[in-house]
């Protein structure tokens, strides 16, 4: 299948601090592919270059190449407002505006850059979006509703479907389940799985089963190197490189 | 709170001392009050309700009415305030999500330094430079073809209601501004990444977090401001005009409540000084409703802040 990222040689830095060292990657349309490490090991900041979220963190920068469909996204000649519009995102803690309803909360990503839409569209999307989350059969009652009055499984279905009202093609989700029970965290790993027909999902994740259980490919990072991607199935029961193993057994990390 | 029992006399001392020391911050409070609603019973005795409401103040007869004074203190704040909440709001946020870290620090505190000048300083500011430039570079050429709104109507002089709103906005922008920028602070880093992940700009990311967290703070920054204006002596007592008149335009002399009993505190006596001073118990009273509620409106802020609201 064609691939949707091809990232050559990516490096960033903290100021002075390299964090992420030459990383070499394509990503499949389509796959679901989850990038596992030990904390500190730069998976959330290897992901957040993929829409470009650094942009305003002082004293980051990085070099190489992000291409996504042939296009280097890491140039600055690239609109970042745009490719986030393409490459959504979902936080580790669940982050819904406090003050706009379920409904509000969904339909905020439909009013940016001045885009006017009917009501009657903006509520089909709403409804659209709720529905890819799992959630609208929970929240159909009661949209008006504050959004952080749902629970914290159902404010992170509700920023996923946020995040899909906007119609991106990839889905990147940065440990999206750290902050959940068991439940939820399910739910969630339930919807990745759906959401990987029509969108490609990049997840961060420390939890193995969970990698094991969702990802086409798994990609393991440590100290800011990329050290093996593979199929899920492979990672798991036969990895190439030594340091994985070690990981997956359990002996550090 | 943990209270240690076995107490050591020093201590014992210490506890003492600064309990007293914060009674008397209350009890000075109190007694100004006490003293003002004393010396101005005479006042309100002449004039009951009719003081606030009357527009004569003439010692010649000895008839006294606060009217002009209330109005030009409330126009000139509020006008001011007008002027200060978008100009502090602009600059806070400027520094805190625009600005390059090297001039961030320099901005803030100069911005910050002009609440340390004192207020005569910027009422000789005011007489020399504001007024002058306001006159030639605004009212005139505004009076000459929107004379006919009843706000620009009359002469332009140059010492005006609306002088004193300019030099006053100038004064309470620090204020504003340090209390935005605080506000401003205490939006969550996430939120912000939630609008930039949906494709927004970073005006989006401003407006929507602002109006998801910052409204009642910069409420509460506002009415801080409104405070400190209200109270303002000398600056406007120096560009205002100081006649105690109501004219429907800005660009007419007024007068305002601080200014009246700075002018004419010194040679009054009896009745008129009675008037002064129940003025000044009005003042009193506004200025301690207005801060009380600011920080009141901050103070649920930050309650909410550390909710994660």
């Amino acid at each position: 299948m064609a691939n949707i990222f091809e990232i050559r040689n990516l490096c960033g830095w903290f100021g002075d601090h390299q964090v992420l060292k030459n990383i070499r990657m394509e990503i499949a349309k389509f796959s679901v592919t989850s990038v596992m490490g030990p904390s500190g090991c730069g998976k959330s900041t290897f992901i957040r270059c993929l829409n470009r979220m650094h942009d305003l963190t002082p004293g980051f920068r990085m070099s190489g190449e992000i291409l996504l469909d042939d296009v280097n996204i890491a140039s600055d000649r690239v609109d970042p407002v745009n490719l986030r519009r393409r490459v959504g995102m979902v936080f580790q803690q669940p982050n819904p505006f406090p003050r706009m309803s379920v409904f509000e909360n969904v339909a905020v990503g439909l009013k940016l850059n001045g885009k006017k839409m009917s009501r009657g569209e903006l509520a089909d999307a709403v409804e659209r979006s709720l529905n890819m989350a799992a959630l609208w059969n929970e929240v159909r009652d009661h949209l008006d509703r504050p959004g952080i009055s749902l629970s914290g499984g159902q404010q992170q279905r509700l920023c996923i479907a946020r995040a899909l009202a906007v119609e991106p093609e990839v889905l990147l989700m940065d440990e999206p389940c750290s902050a959940l029970d068991p439940v939820s965290t399910a739910k969630i790993e339930e919807l990745i799985e759906d959401l990987s027909e029509k969108y490609t999902i990049v997840v961060v994740t420390h939890n193995m089963q969970q990698a094991a259980r969702i990802s086409d490919n798994v990609a393991f990072f440590l100290l800011g190197e990329l050290i093996e991607m593979d199929k899920s199935g492979k990672i798991f029961t036969n990895p190439s490189d030594k340091r994985t193993e070690e990981y997956i057994t359990g002996r550090f990390g | 709170m943990v209270r240690n029992t076995g107490r050591n006399p020093k201590d014992k001392l210490f506890e003492g001392a600064s309990a007293f020391f914060a009674f008397a911050v209350l009890a000075l409070t109190a007694l100004l009050f006490v003293v003002l609603l004393r010396e101005s019973m005479q006042a309100i005795r002449d004039f009951g309700a009719s003081f606030l409401y009357s527009r004569t103040w003439d010692p010649v007869v000895d008839q006294y009415g606060a009217l002009p004074f209330i109005y030009g203190t409330l126009v000139s704040s509020f006008l001011a305030i007008l002027m200060a909440v978008p100009l502090s709001l602009g600059a806070a946020i400027f520094i805190n999500d625009f600005a390059p870290p090297w001039l961030k620090n320099p901005v803030a505190f100069l911005a910050e330094l002009l609440a340390a000048i004192p207020s005569v300083i910027f009422g000789l500011w005011g007489i020399f430079v504001l007024v002058p430039l306001l006159r030639d570079g605004f009212m005139k050429p505004v009076s000459k073809y929107l004379g006919w709104i009843p706000l620009f109507e009359g002469p332009a002089y140059g010492p005006s209601v609306l002088a004193a709103s300019v030099l006053l906005a100038i004064m309470i922008v620090p204020f504003i501004l340090s209390v935005s920028r605080e506000v401003l602070a205490t939006v969550p880093q996430r939120q912000k990444e939630a609008v930039l992940s949906l494709g927004g700009t970073r005006w989006e990311m401003i407006r929507i977090v602002v109006g998801q967290h910052c409204i009642p703070g910069i409420f509460g920054a506002t009415v801080l401001g409104l405070g400190r204006a209200l109270g303002e002596t000398m600056a406007v007592t120096m560009v205002i005009g100081n006649r105690p008149e109501i004219f429907y335009s800005f660009f007419q002399q007024g007068y305002s409540m601080a200014a009246v009993i700075a002018n004419e505190f010194a040679e009054a006596g009896g009745l008129q000084l009675s008037s002064l001073i129940l003025i000044g118990l009005l003042l009193f009273l506004v200025t301690f409703v207005v801060n009380l509620a600011s920080q009141w409106m901050l103070s649920r802020m930050v309650k909410n802040a550390s909710r994660g609201i």
